[in-house]
This record gives structure tokens, sequence and C-alpha cells, in this order.
């Protein structure tokens, strides 16, 4: 197991090599860095003095390992538009978004799960119909649409929820170090929900139909017969013993799913007006802010990278298969 | 009164284009202690009637007609939850493949310790006791090296001895045995039929053992009933019907065993196929493969005849028939 996980920790570093790569790219080849620094009136030598002194007349390698240097020390390089440390943008923005992200994947596997064990347990039933009906527009209808409806809905008809922003004022967020949390006050919870669902919806539907599907599977095998005639409880067979083994596929989706969370949340950050980096990203692309597009770049493919190292790592904590041998079978 | 008695069991699959019978009109009772095995071809009804039995036919599958009496009380009428605590405490089930009747996520310990916890009112720590005991006694090498084992670290006939393991936690009087070990090698076969036997000297335990493989009854077996199409075509004494078979099912059927020892030119087969259950032909549903098939087994379907130590259900055996043939000669 150790073996395998330095082999995937190799893999992971890879990939996030190849994709600061990319945002080093972005960084040096989209417009001139230095034009996007200086105002007009800057005459040629000193964008020469200011280019010799940034090192973008080293050559191509030595610049990128210095960008890789930068990113191992948190540094990102500064924001065109608010210039400052874009790492400081971050901080500022990140928890809004890891907050609405994991509220809206705990909801969707909380609920998936549920819903797709009842539809496989109680498959002919009314209500497992409507389930189903219903999820089908869930994965069909587009996330803005959603969120639109959603405040159409409950902020603007009904009055029951806040229709957009992360707190009511400052006294609703709670700072933790440099965390900002909104999830310690009653009203950071009234504004959290309908952008969750919103977000959450798709990856629901998703998980819902996906356990069904894995339930329904499992539900047909031997072991779950055997268990039967073994005369244990339904509770027993259906969530000790199926429910398990459809686990090591839903704990797949759901990881990558998360990641798709994180990068879908701009769609949904935009329509409830939440100030997470999906928000930073999109004034970034705005105004060509390329640090602060280059450090989002990076930021998701390391939530995807590690995301995907601890549902490799969750797969042997499930599967005793997967896990070494601790002797050898024999007759 | 024996320990099972299974009077006009009759199992049904309702389908689009009308019901199937896939258990039909059968009966036989098993006594505390003994083997009773039950042999057919693939679809001929054997592992439903086992099925059926325990309560846990598919639906649609449903028992349709019939009665089966476990220690003299109705068992086939009863609410589910009643059924689940006659499994694996009064009825203990074996399926044919081993390597997936565990689930591959718990220890085997676990598992064993979960049925018996099931059953019994017995603390965790004495119910792993138990679980120890009962892997011994079916014979698991180093059980308590073992006990801590997942099934893929074990091998095909030790898995299957972990499930009897399983099937005997609480003590059952009757184990259904659908094809134990057909997945196995000869030699793990042996020694787990070995098992089976013993279990029903040392303790009364009666089986059920339901294979397609004749060798396998002959040599486990006390009585054997052998079904054709959802049918029993005949029922008796071990010696009887594989010595000296009455119905001609059974006759193909042992001409069809290879012995060693026997003086025979070539093995003989039954011609054609058993017919499916969509198309069970009129009378007698061997009828079209019956070298002595005659009018009658065309027009009526023939129920079981007494015999001296057995039934047939043949009309060559009716008594009128019999009487018939005997003023032809």
């Amino acid at each position: 197991m150790a073996a395998f996980i330095v082999r995937r920790l190799i893999q992971a570093t890879l990939v996030m090599l190849v994709v600061a790569l990319i945002a080093f790219l972005l960084f040096n080849y989209v417009g001139d860095p230095i034009n996007n620094m200086v105002g007009q009136d800057t005459s040629a030598v000193e964008r020469e003095q200011l280019r010799e002194q940034l090192g973008l007349n080293d050559p191509f390698y030595i610049q990128f390992g210095r960008f890789v240097e930068h990113i191992l020390e948190g540094n990102f390089g500064r924001s065109y538009r608010q210039s400052r440390p874009v790492e400081d943008m971050i901080a500022d923005y990140l928890p809004a978004t890891l907050e609405l992200a994991v509220v809206s994947a705990m909801m969707a596997l909380v609920f998936g799960v549920a819903m797709g064990v009842y539809t496989a347990l109680k498959r002919y039933s009314a209500f497992s119909q409507v389930l189903m009906t219903v999820s089908l527009i869930g994965v069909s209808l587009p996330t803005f649409l959603i969120g639109i409806i959603l405040i159409q809905i409950f902020a603007v008809e009904l009055h029951w929820l806040p229709p957009q922003g992360r707190v009511g004022g400052e006294d609703d967020l709670v700072h933790i170090g440099w965390w900002t949390t909104g999830l310690l006050s009653w009203e950071g919870w009234r504004r959290i929900i309908l952008p969750a669902i919103t977000l959450g919806l798709f990856q629901m539907t998703l998980i819902m139909r996906l356990v069904r599907a894995e339930m329904l599977e499992v539900l047909r095998t031997d072991f779950i017969k055997f268990a039967r005639a073994r005369g244990l409880s339904d509770r027993s067979v259906h969530f000790g013993h199926a429910l398990k083994n459809t686990l090591v596929p839903v704990i797949t989706i759901t990881g990558l799913q998360f990641g798709t969370i994180i990068a879908f949340a701009i769609i949904t950050e935009r329509v409830f007006n939440w100030p997470g980096v999906g928000q930073m990203f999109l004034d970034a692309v705005i105004h060509v802010d390329i640090p602060v597009m280059a450090a989002y770049l990076v930021l998701i493919a390391m939530v995807f990278v590690v995301v995907n190292l601890v549902v490799d790592i969750l797969y042997f904590v499930v599967d005793p298969r997967l896990r070494v041998e601790r002797s050898t079978t024999g007759h | 009164m024996a320990l099972l008695e299974v009077d006009n069991l009759r199992v049904e699959f309702p389908t689009r284009r009308g019901t199937l019978v896939a258990v039909d009109d059968v009966s036989f009772a098993i006594d505390e202690g003994e083997v009773l095995g039950v042999v057919g071809e693939s679809g001929a009804g054997k592992s439903l009637t086992g099925t059926a039995i325990i309560g846990l036919l598919e639906p649609p599958g449903r028992v349709a007609g019939g009665e089966i009496r476990l220690e003299g009380k109705r068992i086939d009428k009863l609410p589910p939850d009643q059924m689940r605590r006659i499994r694996g405490a009064k009825i203990g089930a074996i399926f044919q493949d081993p390597l997936t009747s565990l689930n591959p996520l718990y220890r085997i310990g676990t598992q064993i310790v979960e049925t018996v916890l099931t059953h019994t009112d017995l603390t965790p720590t004495k119910a792993r006791m138990r679980a120890l005991e009962l892997l011994k006694e079916v014979g698991i090498p180093a059980a308590e090296h073992r006990i801590d084992h997942y099934p893929h670290q074990l091998s095909g006939g030790m898995r299957q001895r972990v499930v009897i393991a399983l099937a005997l936690c609480a003590n059952p009087r009757l184990i259904i045995a659908d094809e134990p070990t057909t997945a196995l090698d000869v030699s793990i076969q042996a020694q787990i039929l070995a098992l089976l036997r013993r279990l029903g000297r040392d303790h009364g335990t009666a089986v059920m053992l339901v294979t397609h493989d004749m060798g396998v009854i002959a040599e486990t077996a006390h009585r054997v009933a052998v079904m054709y199409a959802g049918r029993i075509a005949e029922i008796g004494a071990v010696r009887q019907v594989v010595g000296r078979p009455r119905h001609p099912y059974t006759v193909g059927l042992m001409g069809s065993i290879p012995a060693v020892g026997r003086d025979q030119e070539r093995l003989t087969q039954i011609d054609g196929a058993m017919p499916r259950l969509t198309d069970i032909p009129r009378g007698c549903a061997f009828n079209p493969r019956c070298p002595h098939a005659f009018d009658r087994c065309f027009a009526d379907r023939p129920d079981p005849i007494a015999m001296a130590d057995g039934k047939v259900a043949c009309w060559r055996f009716d008594q009128a028939e019999a009487a018939a043939e005997v003023g032809h000669a």
C-alpha cells in the first residue's frame, strides 16, 4: 500500500508540474506582463529595466523553475488589478467557496445515498417513480436556471430565504485565523441553503441514480441471498451488506464530483453573488488579471489531485481485496 | 412425524405470456438425520423447491399451492419476519458457489459472529468463541488464525466450509444444500460431502441435497427424489433408485453415468432435451423422450404411484396398466 501511495504521489506531482507549466505559459505568453503592469507613459528603457529586474530575459527553464519555486512558497505574484498578493486574495475568497462546496457535497451525498437506497429497495413504489422522474430534471436542467428558479420561488415569492450573498452583516462572519466562516451563524446557514442546493442538485441526482443501480446489482448477488438465508434482518442485509458493497463506485464519483463542484461553483457563485474564488476568477478573466487566473488554475488542479488521492486511499479502507495479503491462500 | 413435510408444493412465475409452473405438485418428507438427494437437470425445479422451503423465492415467483411443514408447523404462510427467524435458526442453507456466497468486505469471523448474534442471546465475546468452535467443527485448520481472514484469502474448499459453518450457526434442524460441491475440485468435494453426512450422524441434522450429479447422490444420500420438468418422477431409497431405477427417465440418467468396472461399450444418453416451462407437453412431461410411451402417457399426467419402497410417476407402474400388461402377455 505504501508503494502504491508513493506511486500516486509521484503521478500527482507530475500532473501538478504540467498544470504549473500551463499556468506559467499563460502568465508569460498571453499578452506582455510588462504592459499589464506599467502605465502607457513608461519609457522603453524603464520597461527593459523592469524586464531585467523581473527576470523575464532569463531562459525559459530558469523562469519556469522560479515560477514553481514561488508556487511552492505560496507566492502567486501580485494581482494586476488589486495590486496585492494573489495568495491573500485566495485566502479571502477560498473559505466561501470551500464552505459552499462542502455543504453542497454533503447534502448531495446524504440525500443522494438515502434516495438511491430507497428507490432501489422500494423499486415499484409510487414515490420511487416520482423521485426517478424528478431526478431526470435535476440531471438535465442547467445550474444557473435552477438557481434562478430557486431564487424566484424561495426568495422573491415566499420570502423564506435571502436571495444572495454569504452574510447579512459583518457579525455573521466568524474569523478563525485567516479562515472566515459563515457556518457559525444562523444567517450564514440561511444564505448557504439555496446556493448549496443549486450547486449540489446535479450531484445529488447523479449519486442517487448511481447508488440505485449499484444497489440493484448487489442485491442480486449470491452473498446477499446467502445473508438472507442466514436469517439476518433486512436492515442488516440492506445497509450492512448491500450498501457497503456499493461504496467503491460511490466514493469514486463523489470524489470526482467534488472537484467538479468547486469548478462549477463559478456559475452558482455568480447567480447568488457568493464571494468565492469563482467570482474572483470571473473578475480576473474580465480584467485579464493573469496572475489570479494562473493561481486559480493551479488551485483547482490541486483540489482535483488531492481529492483523487484521497479517493484512492479510501478504496483500501473499504475493500480488503485491494490490501496487501497478510498471508498466502492455500487449500 | 417427519422433520420436514412438503405436500403438493406448487411454485408459479406469473409472466406477461401467462403463468409458468416451475414446481408442480411436489411432495416429499425428510426425517431427522436423513439426507435426501434431489436430482434433476437444470430447470427441473429442484433449486426452486429448496428456495421455496426457505421462503426466499424472488418475486414474482410465489408458492401458489400446497403446504410446507417443519416439525409439524406450517411455514409457507408465515409473515416475512417470522420466516426470517426460522431461516438460519431452524433451516440453514448452502448455495452453489462458495466463492460468491460470502460478503467480500467482511472478515469471516465477523460474518459468523453476526449470524450467531442474530439467532442467539450470546455476548459478542461468547459469539466469537462459538465462531471458533464452528470453524473447527467444519475442519478449518488454524481456525484461530483463519477467523480474521477475508473471504478472498481462503481457497474455494475453505470458503465452502465457512459457508457450512455459517449455515450451522444456530444448530439448524435442516440444511438445504444447493449444489454444495459443484464448484469444487473432486477431492474437496468428497470432504465436503463427508462433512454433510457427519452432521446428520452427529447432530441429527437433516439435509436436503440438491444436485445434478447422480454420483454425489449415490455417495451421500439415504433417499433420492428425481425431478423432471417441475415434478417428481421417482422417489425412493438410494439403493432402489440408483440400483433398480423404474422411471424411464431415471433409467436414462443411470445409463449416462460412466461406471468403473462395469463392462459397458458406450454410455447411453437420453435423446432430446427437457421441455421448457412454456411448452410442457400434455400428459406425461417425459413422453417425447420416453422409449416406452403409450397412449395414456400422451393423454393424462401420471401422479406418483406408491410402490413397495418409493413412488414412481409413470403409467407403466399403474396397477391397472400392470394388470393389462400381464393380460397381454
